[in-house]
């Protein structure tokens, strides 16, 4: 039973790195495919403001990508991309919990932003030249994710430092 | 880091010179008309609104017949000829295209009208299409579709729903003989069929045709569809003819394109002058320019002015209220970045102007962020031959973004040399599979590996932001001695800086803090106890005088508290800058993964294939969307960050009167 433990640890940690790829990457598709409907609807009238919209449109895209490099880098650590991969519960349950600020943050931030980011293309098609500011409304929420992420990355990195 | 200065400028003139005098100010386009004097009994401004109208309207007919034409014709347009620049020609092209210009406008009117014709022909052509299908299944039928009948009997040509025979037909109508009954044609969906009989039994047998749904044809002609046919092929054939010469006629316009491009740009000129015009204060024989002008351009055009015009120039400085215009002046590195401070807002009232202070970080953040020496490579090469090939024709704006993307390359390879980052770690994975070296890293990173040193690379992201926030409350400091308000230096940044510096001090003195972010500072005790100090004395100062606008003591206390807790502000600030980190380690790692998914192929000639091609697929996708983070949150953090500690902005660029046109550029003979 205990060795049965001591071995499962691996999956929780998989566990966590999966629902961090997972979890933001639906978001983001989400936002991504709700901005893509505004932009899509902006380009009708002016096509000229492609390159606006699409910047506006990809915005929500990141957290997916954040939620990516969590999982990579507990790969990396847990030694799924090679070496070994032996890790007890406890640190897989670990590796669980830290993964968990990107999981539910990205996904939740992805979202909001996407909702910011629509509002701003309003902005952009009523008033092409306010874009400058009107990017910086979604670039607002995105902080929240970055912070999650750091804490997500911190953490990862440092539970393999961490001796049970 | 600086804006130029303006002055007024009044242009006193004999109207018989106002064509050219406006002419020669749009030319030159140093100065932005503005209304400053009021109409009297001598003086008023005139309307020119139908003049415009009717110009507006040719810009109009003028674009819409260049897009018209594009259809037909198309143009160039590579993604290289946006960086060509718009065309230059000498001041005669212009001086001489009044002879072409009516007839410019005529072939313009012209082609719009062959499009809608064009378009009515091909209607039509669709028409008698339809006409053909509906005629085709009859065409074995020898008499008019509208044949009723003769005298004796009565005829029925039209459609059964389905599949007969001409035995199940004759079954139905058995007891009503004699008959004759033809089927011109059959196919799934339909039976053509031409019923005679007796005219005596004409309802009888009408009524059951109707039971089996007989319906008489949508078209009703009275020649027989064989010639009907021949009629309408004939008709279309001269549809067709029509069709055809007139887009020859649209394709023989497209010499005439650059007439079209030049009449668009020919009028938009005219349009701004008139509405220059109706500005004017104009009596009977004199009209006056006001307006504001760059001191530096003052002299000359005053010189130019007078020398060959009757004309007087008088500059004046500007008054108090009025809201001058602004015009930057900016080094060669700072430049660039004008438009990013003018998409936030331009320097307002006494503001300076913060591009040059906000290019050295701008520059330094965007690198950071991108932080791979072969991403900015990429980045210096692309707008390196953009701004070299097109060095004589491309405009400034396009030319200043491209600057301002070379700076950022240029950041972005000195950062990727710091943390030894070329396309992820191509060069050691190339060096693994191709060469067999095992002695990685081939090339060693200059200062660390951030992925390696998460936390290092934090303490450095926030230093480097206390570094900027330092600056902003700097420049905020700056503005305040230039307005002469020492009380407000004193109590809004140098008690600022001594809380923030100290805080800092005290901070890291902590072995809790110090311990998390894995330095560890030799910090003399008696900093510390400086610090402490200072940190005590700044917090007073702030309760006491932040609050200062408040007469009520105990209001101003509060406020001064509040002021206080805006120290929080700033640790949320410092902490926006952990980005740089995320950024940073966003790039590095997505590369990492394009490098390690392409080298599990790579083995054999095919192996190495498929290596390659996701490689730069997987790290062009890469570099896109990095460049298109760090452009984001580079803005985000100069505009939050650092604008919120000292720029407000809400002035307004200099609109000289002068020449804004889409295609050609007026080349001055000097």
């Amino acid at each position: 039973m205990k060795e049965f433990l001591n071995e499962s640890g691996v999956f929780f940690a998989v566990l966590g790195a999966a629902l961090a790829a997972l979890v933001p990457g639906i978001a983001s598709a989400k936002g991504v495919s709700k901005g893509g409907i505004t932009a899509a609807g902006i380009i009708t009238e002016d096509p000229s403001l492609f390159a606006k919209a699409l910047i506006l449109q990809l915005l929500p895209g990141t957290q997916g990508i954040y939620g990516l490099i969590i999982a990579f880098i507990t790969f990396a650590q847990i030694g799924v991309l090679g070496g070994s991969s032996d890790i007890s519960l406890v640190k897989g349950l670990l590796y669980l919990a830290a993964c968990m600020p990107m999981t539910i943050v990205g996904y939740a931030s992805a979202i909001r932003q996407a909702n910011a980011a629509i509002a701003s293309m309003g902005v952009l098609a009523k008033r092409p030249d306010q874009f400058g500011k009107s990017m910086i409304f979604p670039a607002m929420v995105e902080t929240y994710a970055i912070l999650a992420l750091l804490i997500s990355i911190l953490a990862v990195s440092g539970i393999s430092g961490i001796n049970i | 880091m600086a804006l130029l200065q303006m002055q007024r400028i009044y242009i006193y003139a004999l109207k018989k010179d106002r064509k050219q005098i406006l002419e020669l100010l749009q030319r030159r386009g140093v100065v932005e008309v503005r209304k400053m004097l009021k109409e009297d009994k001598v003086f008023s401004r005139s309307d020119y609104s139908t003049v415009r109208q009717s110009l507006e309207k040719n810009i109009a007919i003028a674009d819409e017949s260049l897009a018209v034409l594009n259809n037909y014709v198309k143009e160039d347009h590579s993604l290289l000829a946006s960086l060509q620049g718009r065309k230059e020609l000498p001041v005669e092209a212009y001086d001489s295209f009044k002879e072409k210009y009516m007839p410019t406008i005529d072939k313009a009117k012209r082609i719009i009208e062959l499009t809608k014709y064009i378009a009515e022909c091909r209607a039509e052509l669709s028409k008698l299409q339809t006409q053909v299908e509906i005629i085709k299944p009859w065409v074995n039928l020898d008499i008019p579709l509208n044949f009723k009948g003769t005298k004796y009997t009565a005829g029925f040509i039209g459609t059964l729903p389905r599949p007969y025979t001409a035995e199940e037909i004759y079954e139905r109508l058995a007891q009503y003989m004699p008959l004759d009954v033809n089927i011109i044609s059959a196919s799934r969906d339909q039976t053509c069929i031409f019923v005679l009989c007796l005219k005596d039994h004409k309802d009888k047998v009408y009524e059951i045709l109707r039971e089996m749904d007989f319906a008489l044809p949508s078209l009703s002609i009275d020649i027989p569809p064989a010639e009907k046919l021949i009629q309408l092929d004939q008709q279309m054939e001269d549809i067709q003819i029509q069709i055809d010469a007139s887009i020859d006629e649209m394709v023989s316009y497209d010499e005439y394109r650059s007439d079209l491009k030049f009449l668009r740009d020919y009028d938009t000129m005219r349009l701004e002058k008139y509405e220059v015009l109706e500005t004017l204060l104009q009596s009977k024989n004199v009209f006056i320019v006001t307006g504001f002008i760059p001191k530096k351009d003052g002299a000359s055009l005053q010189e130019e002015l007078t020398a060959k015009f009757t004309a007087y120039v008088e500059f004046e400085e500007p008054k108090k209220k009025d809201d001058v215009p602004v015009l930057y002046k900016n080094n060669g590195f700072s430049a660039p970045l004008e438009s990013v401070v003018n998409s936030y807002s331009p320097p307002g009232k006494g503001e300076v102007d913060p591009t040059m202070v906000m290019s050295l970080f701008y520059y330094a953040l965007f690198g950071l962020m991108l932080s791979d020496a072969g991403y900015g490579l990429l980045m210096v090469i692309a707008c390196g031959v953009g701004l070299i090939k097109f060095r004589d024709t491309i405009e400034e704006s396009m030319r200043k973004t491209l600057k301002m993307y070379l700076y950022c390359g240029i950041a972005t390879i000195f950062w990727g040399i710091m943390f030894s980052s070329y396309f992820g770690d191509i060069i050691d994975i190339v060096a693994k599979i191709y060469f067999g070296a095992t002695d990685l890293p081939i090339i060693p990173p200059l200062w660390f590996y951030p992925v390696e040193k998460p936390m290092l690379m934090l303490t450095f992201s926030m230093a480097v932001g206390l570094l900027h926030l330092l600056t902003g409350l700097g420049m905020k400091g700056y503005q305040l001695i230039r307005r002469k308000d020492i009380k407000g230096f004193i109590y809004d940044v140098v008690f600022w800086y001594a809380i923030l510096i100290s805080s800092a001090i005290l901070l890291l003195s902590m072995k809790m803090v110090t311990d998390i972010l894995g330095i560890s500072p030799n910090i003399p005790d008696t900093a510390v106890d400086a610090a402490k100090i200072a940190f005590v004395a700044a917090a007073l100062g702030i309760v006491l005088t932040n609050g200062r606008e408040s007469r009520n003591p105990f209001k101003r206390f509060l406020k001064g508290l509040y002021a206080l807790y805006g120290l929080s502000g700033y640790l949320s600030d410092v902490l926006s800058y952990s980005r740089l980190l995320a950024l940073g380690l966003a790039t590095g790692i997505i590369g990492t993964v394009v490098n390690q998914m392409a080298s599990m192929l790579a083995k054999g000639v095919v192996g190495t294939i498929f290596f390659i091609i996701i490689v730069v697929v997987g790290h062009l996708l890469n570099m896109a969307i990095n460049l298109l983070g760090a452009y984001v949150h580079t803005n985000r953090l100069q505009y939050v960050e650092f604008f919120g500690k000292f720029y407000e902005g809400g002035g307004n660029i200099f609109k000289p009167f002068s020449i804004k046109t889409k295609y050609y550029k007026i080349k001055e003979s000097s």
